[in-house]
């Protein structure tokens, strides 16, 4: 049995989002066209992007689309300052957007300091952008957005929050976080890789990163990827409906899995247990295993999750978030993340807390870590 | 889709559908083996991974340049912006120059870039082209500085299918030193294209005009001697660094395989194009007086026919045939009501350019739909000829 624990690195696309894909796929047409084949692949454009605004609680005309998440990154903020203030624990899209960037520390569960933000934006001139995810990556932990938000405006800051990870997680809205700008991806939610979205409020045109054509309001030219758009647009009205039943039901698994965990390692961490979470991730520390050790193991068994964020798996230096948790380099490399998804059963969770705590066991008693359980 | 299946697709230069192979391709790795193709440490993972290799072979192979030389982008128009602001901006920034050279009828996204660089202290060179579309050799050398980054010009126009000398301007970039771009999002998949014979250095690919989806594109660069690019897009450093981003496996694989029965069939399907193009013109010609043909017909891609009728207006003329999809120029400039500007730059009035339509050609084109379409185009020019449109006349 194939289990897939690492949905925040990508999702399934769901079986509507498919079929919408399909019949899209199967239409001719460049929405830029007048003739009726341009108009009709126009009109589901329209339709999806009324889809994915309704999701970020905007309009229509609010919803910029990009190849997805990192790119919407780079657009929400080269595409409005040369200089950013970013938390410590944001996406490497962030992080590396622009050059001059300044970083926000966070406390030990990874939760940005709010007297910090407010000493770091205090006589601040010229224009910058403030970003800070509404939840990370690694750890499912939340930030206190529309605080951070609020300092960052009457710093006279733009604020940008990085929403990828929360898409479909919980309920969104862009006036409700207080943010300018939102970045949101598809494949995070049962949508399709390759397509994405910056949420921008109104009055706010950023300066294209892609220029040529004039679609998405001359925002970011290219052809539209139509059955991207199509994709994300019903997966955008999914996760409207299913976000609350979604997150209760994920958070139940989970803090299972979690208690039955540290019950068998004792001495094991769940990294930004002690504030508000994602409901469907946990990043889990296991002192003296590290994660590569741990994914490659949980590999063999049929069990995928991942050290740390996908972009970056390939790396071997500890995660940048768990050291700006405050964590050593041996604690920063010894942890995995668990992702749970729509399609997560009991069963799957059962596996994982097997195969784990057998590689727990092993460690105890000094045995090869890797020969695991069959 | 209401009317949808009876109408006439011929406008192939503006997208392309999906060919039912690529769709079989792509369709399993949306959700039946799902996963990021960078979480290499489990199966999911490294079964998207191995995809994506796959996909980059074959990408590579079409243009005769090696898998790690592809970089998977999100269309043309990002490729276009990748390589001309991303080589430039390396230029500017360690000091090796500061000039780019183009052509007048390049696609709008290459003036745009072009156009961005000199915001940021660039200088761009654009060079018209003869009566024909086509650029004129003497010139770019001419134009070529000491100071140059870059030549970037177009494989195929997109409004009137000329081919442009890619050997000539590749052996003269090479010659002189300078880096050579070519926007071949009409080209690939139409013709034969080798990037080490024709000397380019970087070569944008776009997925949708050769029987891929939307939404994927690639950009060759060339590894020696290496083209050297800042990124656009930064984070994650997928790519080799030259863009990140979670690679979009489904239309990464349908990019491969479209390149795959593209180069399958390249000559075929000339042969077929051609005939259908040469079938169309000849209907045209026989039935009306005064029609003619924009752009050099000799350097052309077989798919595309731009033609003018005397004394008519183009826009009522597509207006009149609602069944029909063919087009006043590129679709990203088409609702604007402005004469194209690929046709003014091979000094064609205003009266003619705004007389002419494209006729794009493709891989499921039949006799038959030429024939109708033919017959509908003979009638609506004659109708508007005579005084009156049906449009006007309804």
């Amino acid at each position: 049995m194939d289990i897939y624990l690492d949905h925040n690195a990508t999702t399934p696309v769901l079986p509507q989002v498919a079929a919408a894909m399909a019949d899209a796929l199967a239409r001719t047409g460049n929405p830029s066209s007048v003739h009726r084949f341009g108009r009709l692949v126009r009109r589901s454009v329209n339709e999806a992007r009324e889809a994915v605004a309704a999701l970020a609680g905007v309009s229509a005309a609010n919803v910029v689309f990009t190849s997805g998440g990192s790119e919407a990154n780079n657009l929400a903020i080269r595409g409005f300052a040369e200089r950013a203030f970013v938390s410590a624990v944001e996406h490497a899209s962030v992080l590396d957007a622009v050059p001059d960037v300044y970083i926000i520390p966070v406390d030990g569960n990874g939760v940005v300091d709010l007297p910090a933000v407010r000493e770091i934006l205090a006589g601040l001139d010229g224009t910058v952008v403030v970003s800070v995810m509404l939840a990370n990556n690694e750890t499912g932990v939340i930030q206190p957005v529309a605080q951070i938000a609020e300092i960052a405006h009457a710093a006279g800051a733009l604020f940008h929050c990085d929403a990828i990870q929360a898409v479909g997680k919980r309920p969104l809205n862009l006036c409700e976080l207080g943010a300018d700008l939102m970045s949101v991806s598809a494949h995070k939610l049962g949508g399709p890789q390759g397509i994405g979205a910056l949420v921008v409020r109104d009055g706010l045109d950023p300066e294209p990163l892609i220029r040529g054509g004039g679609q998405e309001r001359r925002r970011r030219a290219g052809t539209e990827n139509v059955p991207g758009i199509v994709g994300f647009g019903v997966a955008a009205q999914h996760a409207q409906r299913a976000v609350i039943d979604y997150s209760v039901m994920l958070a139940g698994l989970r803090d299972d899995m979690e208690r039955r965990l540290l019950a068998a390692a004792p001495d094991a961490t769940i990294h930004g247990a002690g504030v508000e979470r994602l409901a469907n991730t946990s990043c889990i520390g296991l002192p003296g295993v590290s994660g590569e050790i741990q994914v490659m193991t949980l590999d063999l068994a049929g069990v995928a999750v991942s050290a740390g964020s996908a972009c970056s798996s390939g790396k071997v230096t500890p995660s940048h978030v768990l050291s700006a948790m405050g964590l050593d380099d041996d604690a920063a490399r010894s942890a995995v993340r668990v992702s749970l998804g729509a399609d997560t059963k009991a069963e799957h969770i059962d596996r994982f807390v097997e195969v784990w705590s057998d590689m727990a066991q092993r460690r105890d008693t000094g045995m090869d870590i890797r020969r695991s359980v069959a | 889709m209401t009317g949808a299946p009876t109408a006439i697709y011929l406008d192939h230069q503006a997208t392309t559908p999906v060919d039912p192979r690529v769709l079989d391709a792509m369709l399993p790795w949306f959700s039946e083996t799902f996963g990021n193709a960078h979480s290499e440490q489990h199966v999911w993972g490294r079964q998207a991974a191995d995809a994506v290799d796959m996909a980059r072979e074959q990408v590579a192979r079409l243009i005769g340049a090696e898998a790690r030389e592809i970089v998977f982008t999100s269309g043309a128009t990002e490729s276009n912006n990748l390589a001309i602001k991303g080589a430039t901006r390396f230029a500017l920034r360690h000091g090796r120059g500061r000039h780019i050279v183009t052509l007048a009828s390049e696609h709008k996204c290459v003036l745009e870039a072009c156009s961005a660089m000199e915001d940021e202290g660039a200088e761009v060179t654009v060079l018209s082209v003869d009566v024909d579309g086509l650029a004129d050799i003497q010139a770019i050398s001419e134009a070529i500085r000491d100071d140059t980054v870059l030549v970037t010009v177009m494989a195929v126009n997109n409004e009137i299918g000329v081919v442009q000398p890619l050997t000539e301007v590749g052996a003269l970039c090479w010659e002189r030193g300078v880096l050579f771009h070519t926007d071949a999002a009409q080209a690939t998949g139409k013709i034969a294209l080798d990037v080490d014979a024709m000397k380019i250095d970087l070569l944008s690919i776009s997925g949708h005009k050769v029987y891929a989806p939307k939404g994927i594109g690639a950009l060759y660069v060339r590894r020696r001697p290496r083209a050297r690019l800042l990124a656009e897009i930064s984070g994650g450093g997928q790519e080799r660094g030259m863009r990140s981003g979670t690679l979009p496996v489904p239309l990464v694989v349908a990019l491969g395989e479209a390149a795959y029965v593209a180069a399958e069939g390249l000559a075929r399907e000339g042969e077929k194009l051609a005939a259908l193009r040469a079938r169309m013109l000849t209907r045209l010609q026989d039935s009306l007086d005064g029609v003619f043909v924009n752009g050099s017909m000799e350097h052309r891609v077989p798919g595309n026919l731009n033609v003018g009728f005397n004394g008519v207006n183009a826009e009522t003329l597509m207006a009149d045939l609602p069944e029909l999809a063919i087009s006043t120029g590129s679709a990203c400039t088409s609702a604007s009501v402005e004469p194209s500007y690929v046709l003014k730059a091979l000094g064609i009035s205003d009266a003619d350019a705004g007389a002419s339509v494209r006729i794009g050609f493709g891989r499921f084109t039949t006799e038959n739909e030429v024939d109708v379409a033919a017959e509908m185009i003979v009638r609506a020019v004659q109708e508007q000829r005579a005084g009156g449109s049906a449009r006007a006349a309804e």
